[in-house]
């Protein structure tokens, strides 16, 4: 076995060194190297959006990105939403309004409403179909996540959410 | 938190139950929430076992033949791979379900393209590929038969000695009489296509196997004893030498009831073989060329009316393709042919329906079971009557529903209320159907795009066929644990529709307590009793019911042995179990399922009650058609009903509106493509299923009418939703464009070539 | 995951002379590899032939967008959200702003490059038809120095261009002389996000003194590789838009486009909505008069 040249970035606001094949998956390295396995695999093709994550402020498939190219990266997965074990405004949202079911959408779902979130304080529906619309869910049909980002945003009028340092 | 769901209050108000609940009909939070919102919910392919090695599949490449010979290539080091196949089964080689004709792993024979015929194992995942494809299987090809018209020429027999799966004859007074004297009559055929679960977490498995522990699964499935039941067959094991349990599962609609009885099965094998433990995980092109879909039907209505519509005779062909292997093919024509006169009284009726089998990738269980087929087929008829008699399709409807007292095709009498005229007019004063059916009649033939409004209305019978939960004898309970929580004991899982929620809610009810003093225990076999499989829209109902009788006998035990005192605190409750625990060793009240009373079902005529109880809606669904597209968008979509009393109504909710989306899907977009009974776009990129910009608003309204032998009053909520979108947007785009189409799904491309094959023309008019 | 990452080398070597020079060395034998939304799901699928890819992610020299008064130069690393973001694409280029908003979702999105996009010469490329109609060039780049081709010419056959094997897609130049035009475009899917379209039509039209002075048609998975319609063109240009030249457009376009079957959908549903977004746009084009 080649041994490879190490390649690090920042995942949920720790440092983190692979070394592994760089045209791995990011998403396999995040599940098989890092132990995070919030990250979905439903398609492998940037279809299903449920391996959403973000990088350096942008929400991405992780399984088109090759580990390489997160190379100095700041990545954030669903395993760095909540802080200080409160849960994101939006993980709360999602829980009271029925927002997830099987669950297995709702990692990728939460990092794709975080994205629209970051750039759009106060979506519009349109706006909010728009921005989940790389996101299958096969349960819910998308109302009451539709619901729960709404939820969020009202919320979000009181309290603001709070964009975690890393995650830019 | 504030929580903008209208719906939740809509369902509150319609409450119509005299009896007081403080945790049953309330929003509690799912049970697994938090978990699943963390990312910290484990699915199969989260977990990973010391020492684990992988596992993959070599597919026959041919819908039918003789397996001639298996070649494993020199260029692959085959010592570092576990190699299985069918000789290495050491009990019988076939996945018990209902029948047992389908093999584990083909012997000698293929039936269908991507049959399992080899398992690979090895310890990185990434030598498989290459190795898969160094097995090379020589074949001697047989002619294959792949449409429901091949297989009942039976000019190729391909199962059994006549092709047939199973087939049912139901009559109610007699149909040949009425024809001649009738005023109209009416004829229609109606098809539909297969549909892909498209579950987002493929099928997967982990298999252990020891001398002395036997064969442990741990996976994605609905159906513990089901996989457990196969796994003893192939295994040749007893009871307790083979363990199920169930992983957080990713969706399931049916997807997961029959199929992973045969993954498990492979995994296990491998870790047999092997010694280690095993993990196969399709991928998504995997999970679409292998495992079952919803079965196609083709179902043929002629309907005798008099001058006033009112239903005479009902002569029902409904014919579906099971595949290659029987699997659930002979229920899922049951409740096809059940279902297929759809919610109204006719003297006269005869249903012959016929399962066939075909050279492809068996179809099995799917939400709905065989119903949204047969819904789909008369309530698109209905829409078509009611153009032959120059009746408005509502009145045609409304003057044949059925109503308490009245008798359905098996002869059952509708003792519950029904309440299908006021679920009607609700249905039409919520989206306002006529006012926008005669605005969109008028604007339409100013603009290249066509708006209409469509209904449907339908029943889906609750729990098991006939006298299924007989058979299935269900026992399920609680137990206490020494934490002080009880444990809701059931094989039912949890698979995103809320089984969690809605039985600890029952216990939490039953009992007295908080819902927080419940908790579930694992669906593993060796812990839970079986209560039947996770299907048929039976858990709220049937093991619902069980969990309220099992915790109101605890009460009374505890009453009656130790000094529960008429009103109790929780901590109360818990003393009682803790004195009851140290008198009898444990604390576990189990129920057994009692039919209710004034059940009768002959399997045989299929006469009686075919369900206890029943779930009725209407849909109303509007569409826009673009006649420079052809492409159909359902712009909005109303669902009024009535399910028995509702247990959460968030969840309730989630279900009908889920449920509603995805038989958008069946409709419009969702198309299985096969070339030589190979599915061909076995991707999300080309079988498209509906996105958060293609699913319209939804709105849904509850009617509450409790019954008295489900859990809290509970009758099936979970399939009732996939029956009615297909036909109310089919009757919806006739409405806008004048044409009935009558088959799904109905893709852009069908429209178009119906309107060229008709010449429609359409006044192009500018944006 | 079919693929195996171990079977495959990936470089990222940072700036746009390395990879030019890697390019020119071994020519043929280096894929470049940007947001990785092509060539990833290959990978995943088992059909990644490339052995030897290079990294053009995060090559700031390639990741531009640059405004001058009379073009708009892109860089071939500029994200789709790149494009959707600036303010100049979208006031003077708003079919191409449109287009990038209608490939896959947001995700896709910050991946996906304009490069990508037309190097993967997709029949159904979604950024193509506005670039053909807005006459866009395309600037290639290699150790022997740039030249610009005109995008028209670029694809030459079904996943074939004009690139020489040591060439890099460099930049894509838009002229921005079609403020003044009518502008229409129009993609067709299954459904309405994560759509791979099934026929799509851009145009740019001129009219004066009630005759067609300038058009152009861009359409996609009308041909092997997305194409101008000219003969479509020529059956409009110098007449007067009125029903007799719609139909004559439509009778050139019913002859012009050759779409095919395939698993998406059928060549004469292709070749039959074409023909209705032409009569659409024209159709418009008319009943607003002197369109400007």
């Amino acid at each position: 076995m080649s041994t490879f040249p190490a390649i690090r970035f920042n995942v949920n606001g720790e440092d983190r060194e692979v070394r592994v094949a760089p045209m791995k998956r990011l998403l396999d390295v995040l599940r098989e190297d890092l132990g995070l396995t919030g990250s979905k695999e439903g398609c492998g093709e940037g279809e299903c959006g449920s391996c959403s994550v973000r990088m350096n402020g942008e929400l991405v498939n992780s399984c088109l990105v090759p580990v390489l190219q997160a190379e100095g990266a700041s990545v954030q997965t669903v395993e760095g939403l909540a802080a200080a074990g409160k849960m994101h405004p939006l993980q709360e949202a999602f829980l009271q309004c029925g927002g997830a079911q099987c669950g297995i959408c709702t990692p990728g779902m939460l990092m794709a409403a975080t994205q629209l979130l970051s750039v759009n304080a106060h979506p519009t529906m349109t706006e909010i179909r728009e921005g989940l619309a790389g996101n299958l869910c096969r349960c819910t049909g998308f109302t009451r996540i539709f619901e729960s980002v709404i939820a969020a945003t009202a919320k979000n009028r009181e309290e603001r959410i709070e964009e975690p340092a890393h995650a830019r | 938190m504030l929580c903008l769901n209208p719906h939740a209050i809509e369902a509150g108000q319609t409450m119509n139950t005299s009896e007081k609940t403080r945790i049953v009909g309330a929003p509690v939070l799912r049970k697994e929430g938090v978990q699943k919102l963390l990312g910290q919910a484990l699915y199969v392919d989260d977990i990973s076992r010391e020492g684990m090695i992988h596992g993959a599949t070599v597919r026959s490449t041919i819908p039918r033949g003789l397996i001639r010979s298996i070649h494993y290539d020199e260029r692959i080091d085959w010592d570092a791979f576990t190699v299985v196949t069918a000789a290495d089964i050491p009990g019988k080689n076939h996945i018990q379900l209902i029948f047992a004709d389908q093999p584990c792993l083909a012997d000698g024979v293929v039936n269908h393209c991507d049959e399992a015929i080899v398992l690979l194992a090895h310890a990185d995942k990434h030598k498989l590929r290459e190795a898969m494809a160094a097995v090379r299987i020589e074949y001697e090809a047989l002619p294959a038969v792949f449409t429901i018209e091949e297989s009942e020429r039976r000019e190729q027999i391909v199962w059994g000695t006549d092709n047939l799966l199973k087939s049912f004859l139901l009559e109610k007074g007699d149909v040949d009489t009425v024809w001649a004297n009738a005023a109209h009559v009416v004829e229609g055929e109606y098809r539909t296509g297969a549909q892909e679960h498209l579950y987002i977490e493929n099928n997967g498995m982990i298999a252990e196997w020891s001398e002395a522990e036997g064969v442990t699964v741990w996976g994605s499935l609905q159906c513990p004893y089901y996989v457990h039941k196969s796994l003893l067959a192939v295994f040749d094991l007893p009871e307790n030498k083979v363990r199920v349990i169930q992983t957080e599962t990713g969706g399931a609609f049916g997807g997961k009831e029959d199929f992973p009885s045969t993954l498990a099965a492979h995994a296990a094998l491998l870790a047999m073989k092997s010694g280690k433990p095993v993990k196969m995980v399709y991928d998504r092109m995997e999970d679409l060329a292998a495992t079952t879909k919803r079965h196609p039907s083709r179902i043929r209505h002629r309907t005798a009316l008099d001058k006033n519509g009112k239903l005479l005779a009902m002569d029902i062909d409904l014919a579906t393709d099971g595949g290659a292997y029987s699997t659930l093919s002979s229920t899922v024509l049951s409740r096809a042919t059940l279902h297929s006169p759809g919610p109204y009284v006719c003297p006269n009726v005869r249903i012959r329906s016929h399962a066939w089998a075909t050279n492809t990738v068996p179809y099995g269980a799917f939400r709905g079971f065989g119903a949204p087929q047969g819904i789909f087929a008369i309530e698109c008829h209905m829409d078509e009557i009611a153009v032959a008699l120059n009746m408005d399709p509502v009145e045609l409807r409304r003057g044949n529903f059925l109503h308490d007292g009245d008798t359905t095709a098996t002869e059952q009498v509708m003792r519950e209320p029904v309440i299908l005229d006021q679920l009607l007019e609700r249905a039409l004063k919520e989206s306002d159907f006529y006012a926008k059916r005669e605005h969109y009649a008028r604007e339409n033939a100013s603009s290249a795009v066509k708006r209409g409004m469509g209904l449907a209305a339908f029943y889906h019978g609750a729990g098991f066929t006939g006298s299924g939960e007989r058979y299935l004898n269900s026992i399920a309970g609680l137990d206490v644990t020494p934490q002080g929580k009880v444990r809701v004991l059931v094989a039912n899982t949890e698979f995103g529709q809320g089984t969690n929620t809605i039985l600890s809610q029952i216990a939490a009810e039953a009992i007295g307590i908080g819902y927080e003093d419940v908790e579930m225990a694992p669906a593993d076999t060796r812990v839970v009793p079986n209560s039947g499989p996770t299907v048929a829209s039976r858990t709220s109902m049937v093991v619902g019911k069980l969990i309220e009788r099992a915790g109101l006998q605890l009460v009374a035990w505890l009453r009656e042995e130790s000094g529960l005192e008429e009103r109790y605190s929780a901590s109360e409750f818990f003393a009682a179990c803790a004195r009851y625990g140290a008198a009898h060793g444990e604390v576990v009240s189990l129920c057994r399922y009692e039919a209710p009373p004034n059940i009768y079902w002959d399997d045989k005529t299929y006469r009686g009650e075919a369900y206890p109880a029943y779930a009725w809606s209407i849909h109303v669904a509007q569409v826009a058609v673009d006649t420079n597209t052809y492409s159909v968008q359902v712009e909005d979509f109303w669902a009024v009903q009535e399910v028995g009393r509702i247990l959460n109504p968030i969840l309730a909710g989630g279900q009908i509106e889920g449920g509603i989306a995805q038989a958008i899907g069946y409709a419009l977009y969702e198309k299985v493509i096969l070339q030589d009974g190979h599915m061909v776009n076995n991707q999300m990129t080309n079988y498209i299923m509906p996105t958060a910009e293609d699913v319209p608003p939804i709105h849904i309204f509850f009617e509450e009418i409790p019954f008295q032998h489900g859990g809290f009053g509970a009758k099936g909520i979970g399939e009732l939703p996939h029956d009615g979108p297909a036909p109310a947007i089919l009757n919806a785009i006739r409405d806008a464009t004048g044409v009935g189409y009558h088959a799904i799904p109905l893709m852009p491309e069908d429209i178009f070539a119906h309107f060229i094959a008709h010449e429609i023309n359409v006044e192009t008019v500018s944006a | 995951m079919r693929g195996n990452p171990d079977a495959h080398e990936l470089i990222a070597p940072g700036n746009l002379d390395s990879v030019l020079e890697l390019l020119a060395k071994e020519p043929s034998e280096w894929t470049p590899i940007a947001g990785g939304t092509e060539i990833m799901v290959a990978h995943a699928a088992g059909r990644l032939g490339a052995k030897k890819l290079v990294s053009l992610w995060g090559i700031d020299e390639l990741r531009f967008i640059k405004e001058k008064e009379a073009s708009i130069t892109i860089g071939a690393g500029a994200t789709f959200r790149d494009l959707r973001a600036h303010p100049g694409i979208g006031v003077k280029l708003p079919l191409l702003a449109m287009a990038a908003s209608w490939i896959g979702c947001i995700a896709n999105q910050s991946r996906a490059t304009l490069g990508g996009n037309l190097v993967n010469g997709s029949p159904a490329a979604d950024s193509s038809p506005a670039l053909l109609v807005y006459d866009a060039e395309i600037e290639l780049a290699s150790v022997r120095g740039r030249r610009r081709i005109p995008y028209s010419a670029f694809h030459t056959g079904y996943k074939r261009n004009a690139m020489l094997p040591d060439e890099l897609l460099f930049a894509v130049h838009l002229p921005l002389r079609f403020a003044e035009q009518r502008h229409y475009l129009r993609k067709v899917g299954t459904r309405r996000a994560m759509a791979i379209s099934k026929v799509a039509l851009a145009a740019t039209a001129w009219l004066e003194d009630g005759l067609i002075r300038e058009v152009r048609l861009g359409a996609a998975s009308l041909a092997p590789f997305p194409m101008r319609l000219v003969e479509t063109e020529v059956a409009l240009l110098g007449r007067a838009l009125n029903a007799e030249s719609i139909q004559l457009a439509c009778a050139a376009l019913q002859k012009e486009a050759k779409p095919i079957d395939d698993i998406r959908s059928t060549g004469a549903y292709r070749k039959r909505v074409a023909i209705n977004l032409l009569t659409e746009f024209l159709t418009a084009l008319a009943t607003e008069g002197q369109g400007r």
